[in-house]
């Protein structure tokens, strides 16, 4: 049976839209429908991806023994330093703890932890079932943290509503937990900045930090991509915060103006133009004059070595045409407008947690005739991708294979990514990534209809 | 540095995990169900433990994995799930229309301590359609646990003795392994001529061809007329004690099929094991074709036997499977230092038995001791090996980490296998699956001969 031929259910039809088609804003931000394949994430899954790359940290799952296997090392972010984030730490919660409470047996998995690892930070993530059994996490945390001398911080992600913003917020409070500077008063670092919303997942961060310092700027912090409990902790001497990943940081960076003074503003590093306008408007805030000079001679000499390589790219790709699936809608924004530097039309754009504002903007960007979708389930992937003729698809782990099935092209932008995406090598890497797929010959060994 | 894992073992008495060796009983239901024909598994909690499942065997399989999720909000978990796993199953028949709904609970539904039974009594079911279920409670047992319990629900539910004479047929639960081993299975049995049903069957499902479309319901699996009449079989054979007896149990008392549990068919002895079993059982000879395997495994065995005598191997992950190996290897002449499963090894009086007895008693046979351990990480093997160094590794990718810090040679078996493709369409099982294995192990030991060989030793003939 092809699912694309089955009906639609009713109450979807509120999140899915045509651009030029129909007036009415398109829902999101609500709760998948019961019955639904949702590709959803839970909330200790989004507050696990915001933290887990914080290198030193001891990443204690509180609750049974599924979510810690799940995020065992899955957020393939790189680190330089300590690699003890990338193990896998569990309470393994057993049906007597269920009955009984779980907090003896957490307290005693953090007193062996710090034994063996003298750890300078630990986490403890709260997982749905923590939340009904009504363990005490901060009680206990902060007992910990006392008897050890090592802060040990509760992430309250025990929600389980299934949306993963909610797990941000949550990561956010336990950083703002973890900067909270208790005795020293910052003073400023002049023209320092702090680098919100990059996992380094590929080796993004580490690209912008060298821009940022042959341009003259300092990168005090990255949250979190390859941080460390040390460097964090500097965050408020910072006296700019720029934030690529909106869905994730939006509440840290409000916080930190508020809390510290810090001023925000929005970059993004994916594709040509994003990152040379990133790079200006950035020299701009800091009222870095030399900072902007600098930064013209970086843009101009990057753009003559990279925008050959594109155009190559871009004869290849002509008439080709895409579908976009990610998890936020920052992410479906950035790759719009890289696909048209690359000459690759967008026929489909759909996020799993895209706020409004994003879908707003989705709207402005895309051409006439361009599906817009919100947590899209695979059979409506499926139906708009076959009806825009898709020729390739951006999503993550679950809609690979999809896309294969269906003879379309793929490309990972998310946790299961390989190659860095940002500045400038990344815009060739994004080409490239593209052409291996697109242009592969393995398409061409699939039987059509009458041969 | 990769490698965190301290030499120094001190007694660990949290009952915490590090770097775990199993994983939740919802995905073992959820493989299980997926191993039923246009069936859908439901996973009835958060959305975020059905992506996980979802995604996790994705990740396996290289295949599209098809489920459904209740969707529980904050409310659910004051006033229970019932609401949501209603509107579910009316939204699943209406949209994906599936013949079979599979639910399985997860962490949160069993905790909140929803009454499935009830709920699909009072539930719109199409004429025609099924739902059946089981419980997964995530904090007992492990995937295997949960492979078993929607295994045995398949039989709760669909399995009837509805003839007065059982037919001439098995039923065969291959337990939570690959398509590729069910397809050998079936192979065989066929070969063999006799008539089987296997359940549950995910070939066809989490293998299935590439056509340019993408079917929701791809054509593998076993069939619910099938499921009915396991209940009229002569006999049924459960492939590894911990995922598939519990299952051969019920059909037993429920509709008086014997039971009979096999190890897993891994490794010439028990590959002989079985197909003597259905030889007996069914008075048919084994065709000279699989004599003519059997030979040339032996052949193998023989020709190759001096790469592996007194080599020190190390092997984790599920207990059948580990089971199968340990014996696999004895056989060739290795020697298995550690043995380990993440999941536990069940009770005294528990029809699976114990996993360290069984490990042990193999052992003991060969003379030979080890370290041996139910319901262990891979913070324990890891250790172990720091102190006690073994010449390869046998287990699931997330063995990695243990082969990389400790320079030793690494081969994939089991699940999951996340970092390599193609393994799941390859059998384990039967002679075929043997000279596969053995493949792997002098393949892997033979490249670290090859790398470390001074120039001198290097040699063309091996
Ligand atoms: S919440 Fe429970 S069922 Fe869900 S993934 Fe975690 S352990 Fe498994």
């Amino acid at each position: 049976m092809n699912v694309g031929a089955v009906e639609m259910l009713e109450s979807r039809q509120d999140f899915i839209a045509t651009k030029g088609k129909q007036k009415n804003q398109i829902k999101c931000d609500a709760d998948s429908i019961a019955g639904c394949v949702s590709q959803r994430a839970c909330v200790y899954c989004g507050a696990r991806v915001v933290l887990n790359p914080v290198t030193d940290a001891i990443h204690l799952v509180h609750g049974p023994i599924g979510c810690a296997s799940y995020t065992w090392d899955i957020r393939g972010s790189l680190s330089s330093g300590s690699e003890l984030y990338r193990n896998s730490f569990c309470t393994d919660l057993k049906e007597q703890d269920v009955i009984f409470g779980g907090g003896k047996k957490l307290t005693a998995a953090i007193d062996e932890l710090v034994a063996k690892y003298s750890p300078s930070l630990l986490f403890v993530y709260s997982t749905c079932i923590v939340g009904v059994i009504g363990d005490d996490l901060d009680a206990i945390c902060k007992s910990a943290t006392s008897r050890h001398g090592v802060e040990v911080l509760p992430v309250q992600s025990s929600g389980f509503i299934g949306n993963k913003a909610a797990g941000y917020r949550a990561a956010c409070d336990t950083l703002l937990q973890l900067i909270e500077p208790t005795k020293q008063i910052w003073s400023k670092k002049a023209g320092s900045i702090n680098y919100l919303g990059d996992f380094n997942l590929a080796g993004e961060a580490w690209i912008i930090e060298e821009y940022l310092r042959e341009i003259g700027i300092e990168l005090n912090v990255v949250f979190t991509g390859d941080s460390t409990y040390a460097k964090i902790k500097t965050a408020p001497q910072a006296s700019l915060n720029i934030m690529q990943c909106a869905g994730s940081m939006n509440y840290l960076a409000t916080k930190m103006e508020e809390l510290y003074e810090i001023p925000y503003i929005r970059v993004s590093f994916l594709g040509l133009e994003d990152t040379a306008d990133s790079l200006r408007r950035i020299a701009a805030a800091l009222d870095n004059v030399s900072a902007a000079a600098k930064a013209e001679l970086l843009i101009s000499r990057e753009i003559a070595k990279t925008k050959p390589v594109i155009d190559w790219y871009r004869g290849k790709f002509a008439g080709k045409k895409a579908a976009i699936y990610v998890g936020g809608g920052f992410k479906a924004i950035s790759l719009i407008k890289q696909f048209r530097e690359i000459g690759v039309e967008v026929v489909m754009v759909g996020t799993q947690t895209g706020r409004q504002e994003e879908y707003d903007t989705i709207n402005e960007l895309v051409d006439e005739g361009t599906v817009i979708l919100d947590d899209a389930n695979p059979a409506e992937l499926e139906r708009f991708m076959v009806s825009k003729g898709a020729n390739l698809l951006v999503g993550g782990v679950k809609e690979r294979p999809l896309a294969y099935k269906l003879g379309i092209a793929f490309i990972d932008h998310n946790h299961d990514r390989k190659h860095p995406l940002s500045g400038y090598v990344g815009a060739i890497n994004f080409a490239e990534e593209v052409y291996s797929t697109l242009c592969s010959p393995v398409w061409n060994s699939i039987r059509k209809g009458d041969d | 540095m990769l490698d965190c894992t301290p030499k120094e073992m001190k007694p660990r008495l949290s009952g915490g995990l590090i770097n775990p060796a199993k994983t939740c009983q919802p995905i073992g239901a959820m493989y299980a169900a997926l191993g039923i024909h246009r069936c859908l598994p439901h996973s009835h909690g958060s959305q975020g433990c059905c992506s996980y499942h979802r995604m996790h065997l994705t990740r396996h399989f290289r295949d599209p994995v098809m489920a459904t999720t209740s969707s529980f909000t904050e409310g659910s978990s004051v006033f229970g799930g019932g609401a949501n796993l209603k509107t579910a199953i009316k939204n699943i028949f209406q949209v994906y229309s599936p013949d079979v709904i599979a639910i399985h609970t997860t962490c949160l539904s069993e905790t909140i301590g929803d009454d499935i039974p009830s709920l699909i009594q009072s539930a719109e079911i199409p004429e025609g359609k099924l739902v059946i279920h089981t419980n997964t409670p995530s904090y007992q047992g492990s995937h295997i646990t949960g492979f078993s319990n929607m295994t045995k629900s398949m039989v709760k539910y669909l399995a009837q003795a509805s003839t007065t004479v059982k037919k001439d047929q098995v039923n065969i639960i291959p337990g939570f392994v690959n398509p590729g081993d069910m397809r050998e299975i079936k192979r065989l049995l066929k070969a063999m001529n006799i008539e089987s049903i296997l359940f549950p069957d995910t070939s066809g499902v989490v293998d299935s061809p590439m056509t340019g479309e993408f079917n929701m319901y791809p054509a593998g699996g076993t069939t619910i007329e099938q499921l009915k009449d396991t209940g009229n079989s002569k006999l049924t054979i459960a492939l590894g004690r911990f995922a598939s007896s519990d299952a051969a149990e019920l059909l037993s008392s429920k509709c008086k099929v014997p039971a009979l549990a096999l190890k897993t068919p891994i490794g010439i002895k028990a590959s002989d094991a079985f197909l003597m079993a259905l030889r007996g059982s069914f008075a048919q000879e084994v065709p000279a074709e699989i004599e003519e395997e059997r030979g040339q495994l032996v052949d193998i065995m023989t020709d190759t036997h001096f790469h592996f005598h007194g080599k020190r191997v190390a092997i984790f992950g599920d207990p059948d499977i580990v089971t199968g190996l340990t014996e696999f290897v004895l056989s060739l002449g290795m020697a298995p230092v550690h043995i380990l499963t993440g999941t536990p090894g069940g009770a005294i009086g528990s029809a699976v038995g114990s996993f360290e007895e069984d490990i042990n008693g193999m052992l003991l046979e060969a003379n030979l001791t080890a370290n041996v351990k139910a319901g262990g990480d891979l913070f324990t093997l890891h250790q172990w090996i720091k102190n006690q160094p073994v010449d390869l590794l046998i287990g699931t990718t997330y063995g990695k980490y243990i082969a990389r810090a400790e320079d030793i040679p690494f081969v994939r078996a089991g699940f999951p296998v996340l970092d390599r493709s193609v393994h799941s369409y390859m059998p384990l099982v039967g002679y075929r699956g043997a000279m596969r294995l053995i493949e792997m192990i002098s393949g892997a030991l033979l490249d670290r001969a090859d790398r470390d060989a001074a120039d001198e030793d290097f040699e063309l003939v091996m």
